[in-house]
């Protein structure tokens, strides 16, 4: 009884008691919601061009970051350490295409996903030795203070999380929707064979797609990071983008997005108001629960494409 | 021209279904026993024991595990920790329950339970495949390991949280606790591993394995020729999770000796993915192959540059390790999707025409 009531009455009643922490949590909860967002984003730009599901984004986004900081710590200023890292995660994704996905073509998804594992390893171990595994700081000069707005508290490197995250979102549905490049990404994403007979070159389109979603994870890299501290904790986001991308779809930009808001807000929002019923720390599950609940009756999440299989 | 197969004619049905229809092959399997029964508990130490053979035959069973599921049934599971955590805590709620218990009995029922749970988070499988069940079964990883975690009752409410393997023997033996010698542990996995590999084996080439085939390799088909998906997936879900579950209770009671929840996390899923992609997606040998791969290679990697003059500091070598283990499955799934196992039977495909080739 005192259970059900923990459940059912408490939190509510909490959240009438105080509608303005209710509304700090909620957005706290956008703000870590927009960091996930920006890792599945990485994922969806990869499986909707190349059929794989890449695993290794979390890695990806621990490697750029780890190798901005180390940049950074040898006296490189930020803005050229920001664009050598970016010509890395370049030349990293032609060397992806060249040495793995090029003798995986026609295998099955769960091959290449598997293969992204090994990568994420290779990535993992690779970071780590060329610039040691600490905890480091990241700073390029966002800035990180605090002020209050009504009743409620901002956070400013917040703030300019959600905008960064927000511009990099209309930048790619932008390129997505009116570069010819993008044009020939999206006719990848849906037929690769009807692609390759109008002449797309297929490889090229592979390596700008693992470019993209580099600079992603290097974007997604430097908030976290700035947020965190660059360390090893990073590749776990790559696990927490995949109820993410269940609940917005795979194959879906918005899907991204809006599916990391729920997850950040729902995320939060039980922690602090279901938490106690509990025991606390359901966040860690709340997540993968909640797709797989969602998964039951919309296996093609809110916004993917429709899959006509029957089993 | 020692291993071929001309000459062995069969003159019963029964001879024709053998589990080694070669005679050869049988002779390498008794081998292979009676160096495991015999030869090495003369030769090795305590270290060997307990940091190589005793992790690698409890790796193998998990493989096993994760491979008739995954291989066999062809449902990708990243949840094989969640289920052998539930195995270890079953063994250790039933007993401090039920002393006077024999210790074997439990090991299998909480292999039991273990199955159970397996069923219960193999339901989604019925709806969704690939990827979206893999998240579905990491929820199963994430909230079994936080139950464990938060509710007291699991691990008897004790201070630490942690669980420790108590004292029990068998005939008089101590194979449990503190005082139990190492080389009576590695007998009881050895006999674990040698069991269930073969009741295996013995699975996936009966009807059962064969639905799972089919369901692998087909559902819509499989299904048209009269294989119950639910029946036949729930199945899989349920026996994979029997092997880890039991894998599971080893892995604390004959290995570590205590251990909390985080020797369960998802890492330990991974490399059990690992085993059985390094070893052979749908085989059993491969499992136990992979196994030994993966549970050897550290090893290698930790003692061999030191004894041939070159330093590697710990953590440094930690990350060659993962690098190595990346770049070979990566290289695995090029060159070889079917693992360490599609290997040995190349090389008993060449070693049948060796040396006269034609």
């Amino acid at each position: 009884m005192e259970f059900l009531e923990s459940v059912f009455i408490l939190p509510f009643l909490d959240i009438a008691d105080s509608p303005v922490f209710f509304l700090e949590v909620v957005i706290g909860g956008v703000l870590s919601g927009v960091m996930y967002s920006l890792v599945a984003l990485g994922f969806v730009l990869i499986f909707k061009a190349s059929g794989v599901f890449n695993f290794a984004q979390g890695a990806m986004v621990l490697f750029s970051a780890l190798t901005l900081v180390g940049l950074m710590e040898q006296g490189v200023p930020v803005f050229l350490a920001i664009i050598l890292t970016t010509a890395l995660m370049v030349v990293l994704a032609i060397l992806i295409e060249h040495m793995m996905l090029r003798h995986l073509v026609n295998q099955e998804g769960i091959i290449l996903f598997m293969a992204t594992i090994g990568l994420n390893f290779i990535l993992e171990g690779v970071g780590q030795i060329a610039w040691g595994s600490d905890v480091k700081k990241l700073d390029i000069g966002l800035p990180d203070t605090s002020f209050e707005y009504g009743d409620m508290l901002f956070n400013t490197l917040d703030l300019s999380a959600a905008l960064i995250a927000a511009v990099m979102v209309t930048v790619l549905a932008l390129f997505f929707q009116y570069t010819g490049t993008g044009r020939a990404l999206r006719a990848v994403a849906d037929d690769h064979q009807a692609a390759l007979s109008v002449g797309i070159p297929l490889k090229t389109i592979w390596i700008i797609v693992w470019s993209v979603a580099g600079i992603v994870a290097l974007v997604a890299g430097i908030l976290w990071g700035t947020k965190a501290g660059v360390q090893f904790s990073l590749v776990l986001i790559a696990l927490k983008a995949l109820p993410v991308l269940i609940l917005g779809g795979f194959t879906s930009v918005p899907g991204a997005i809006i599916g990391g808001l729920i997850i950040g807000v729902g995320e939060k929002v039980v922690e602090v108001y279901w938490g106690p019923a509990f025991g606390g720390a359901i966040e860690g599950w709340f997540a993968y629960m909640l797709a797989l609940a969602f998964l039951m009756f919309r296996p093609q999440g809110l916004f993917g494409e429709k899959i006509i299989e029957r089993v | 021209m020692f291993y071929r197969e001309a000459g062995q004619f069969k003159t019963n049905y029964r001879s024709d279904q053998a589990i080694f229809p070669i005679i050869q092959d049988r002779w390498f399997i008794a081998l292979v026993l009676a160096v495991a029964f015999i030869v090495i508990p003369m030769f090795a130490n305590e270290y060997w024991f307990q940091a190589v053979l005793i992790p690698l035959f409890i790796y193998a069973i998990a493989a096993i595990g994760l491979n008739i599921l995954t291989g066999y049934a062809g449902q990708v599971s990243l949840g094989t920790g969640a289920f052998m955590a539930i195995g270890a805590y079953a063994t250790y709620k039933l007993c401090t329950a039920f002393p006077d218990l024999n210790i074997l009995i439990i090991f299998v029922v909480s292999g039991v339970f273990s199955a159970g749970v397996g069923i219960v988070f193999g339901i989604p499988s019925l709806r969704i495949k690939g990827f979206y069940l893999a998240v579905a079964t990491l929820a199963a990883q994430f909230f079994i390991l936080w139950l464990f975690n938060k509710v007291g009752w699991f691990y008897n409410n004790n201070p630490s949280g942690t669980i420790t393997a108590p004292p029990r023997e068998l005939f008089g033996i101590m194979i449990t606790g503190p005082e139990a010698k190492a080389m009576t542990r590695y007998y009881v996995c050895l006999i674990f591993l040698s069991v269930m590999a073969l009741a295996a084996k013995n699975l996936v080439r009966g009807r059962i394995g064969r639905s799972w085939m089919a369901i692998r390799d087909m559902d819509i088909a499989a299904e048209i020729i009269g294989i119950e998906p639910l029946k036949t997936k729930l199945m899989a879900f349920a026996i994979s999770s029997f092997y880890c579950g039991v894998a599971g209770a080893l892995f604390i009671f004959c290995w570590l000796g205590s251990a909390e929840t985080e020797a369960f996390d998802i890492f330990l899923s991974f490399q059990i993915l690992f085993m059985i992609i390094i070893g052979g997606l749908g085989s059993i040998m491969g499992s136990i192959l992979g196994a030994a791969f993966i549970t050897l290679l550290p090893i290698f990697l930790t003692n061999v540059p030191p004894m041939i003059g070159i330093p590697i500091a710990t953590d440094l070598s930690k990350h060659i390790e993962e690098i190595i283990f990346g770049v070979l499955i990566v290289f695995f799934l090029i060159v070889e999707p079917h693992g360490l196992a599609r290997l040995w039977q190349i090389a008993k495909e060449k070693l049948r025409q060796w040396p006269f080739p034609y």
